[in-house]
């Protein structure tokens, strides 16, 4: 039997299913954000200068 | 299978079913409290600035490998948690989650937490969360905690490593500095859970955990707290004249050190007649009076990081 959309499991795992989503949303952000911050540094300045000389 | 069973069936299956915040209570949120500060003062304390970012990043990526070995310790301890009253309520012995959801969570956040915390800051400090974690769950948990009296004082080293980790995410290297904050919680942890240990004496006895209490009697509990608080005072006030040390931090150690010493005092004089009589009020009050103790000692060496960039922290 295929579940249906409005299925009482979905409501009941709501909570959880929302709070994963966000984690991992936030999990995006984060490697987003150091990425950035990473790639701004002056280590990966340094590091692209090496490379062209 | 009527109608009635199966609604009675999925009632008991909607109220045992795990919410987000049951997944959440396995990383031991208040445990992980504790590491967040403690980690926070190490990367703060430090001689170099760190990115907001990164440093935020670090704190948390610390705090998870935290609650993963937290995960790790109910997901083993579960057998234990059963019969403590303390721990009962907790989401494997309430029947919320399964001991396999908590290994498979405590497994895949350790090494999530590692990696991230390598990729943020350097791998120095990478390794020295996945040793924390390996320390915690194998060494304290699996190895120790079973088997010794003296279980608090080594897992008291699992507790005082995250400043050092603090630390080391943010200059990539080693110093005294954050030893000695590694060993302020390391001696804070003993007298502490010996004065819980004190007024929840059932708990331990009936789980067979061979807690000081247990062992050694509590009178010998009583001294053991007095000479750790001892030793505590003096490598807490020892500590004002360290690098991370300076006035404020000194003048919080005088009086809480004062404070703590008269509380350990007071339970080492006290019979057991006088602490069933008030309910254990001098030991309770101690141990309040420890989770003070060790946020202010902190709180006061963040305090002189903060001010040195003005000129003030520390003694020059």
């Amino acid at each position: 039997m295929s579940l249906r959309k409005n299925h009482e499991l979905h409501q009941r795992r709501f909570s959880r299913n929302l709070g994963v989503g966000l984690t991992l949303a936030a999990f995006i952000v984060i490697i987003f954000g150091l990425t950035v911050v990473k790639v701004s540094g002056t280590d990966f300045g340094m590091a692209t200068q090496e490379v062209q000389n | 299978m009527t109608d009635a069973s199966i609604n009675a069936s999925t009632a008991t299956a909607q109220a045992d079913e795990a919410s987000f915040g049951d997944y959440f209570a396995l990383l031991k949120p208040r445990v992980m409290s504790l590491v967040v500060f403690t980690a926070l003062v190490g990367l703060l304390a430090a001689p170099v600035s760190v990115h907001p970012f990164v440093g935020f990043c670090a704190i948390l990526f610390i705090a998870i490998g935290g609650g993963a070995s937290g995960a790790l310790n109910m997901w083993w301890d579960a057998d234990i948690d059963r019969v403590m009253k303390r721990t009962k309520g907790r989401p494997i012995p309430s029947g919320k989650v399964e001991e396999g959801e908590a290994l498979a969570l405590g497994l895949a956040l350790s090494g999530l937490s590692v990696i991230m915390l390598g990729l943020a800051t350097n791998w120095f400090a990478g390794a020295f969360l996945g040793f924390t974690i390996f320390f915690y769950v194998v060494v304290y948990t699996m190895w120790l905690k079973r088997s010794t009296p003296q279980n608090i004082v080594i897992g008291g080293a699992a507790g005082a490593f995250p400043p050092v980790i603090g630390w080391v995410a943010a200059t990539g290297s080693m110093s005294v500095e954050p030893w000695l904050m590694f060993a302020l919680t390391f001696m804070w942890t003993p007298p502490h859970f010996w004065a819980l240990a004190l007024f929840m004496r059932s708990d331990y006895d009936d789980a067979g955990v061979p807690m000081l209490t247990v062992t050694h009697g509590r009178r010998a509990t009583r001294v053991h707290i007095l000479v750790y608080t001892a030793l505590l005072a003096i490598l807490a006030l020892g500590t004002a004249f360290s690098g991370i040390g300076g006035p404020v931090y000194l003048t919080v150690a005088l009086v809480l050190n004062a404070l703590f010493l008269h509380g350990a005092w007071r339970i080492s004089r006290r019979t057991e007649e006088d602490s069933e009589a008030d309910n254990f009020k001098v030991e309770r009050s101690f141990f309040k009076l420890s989770l003070l103790y060790l946020f202010l000692h902190f709180g006061a060496i963040l305090v002189e990081a903060l001010l040195k960039p003005y000129g003030l922290g520390g003694w020059s």
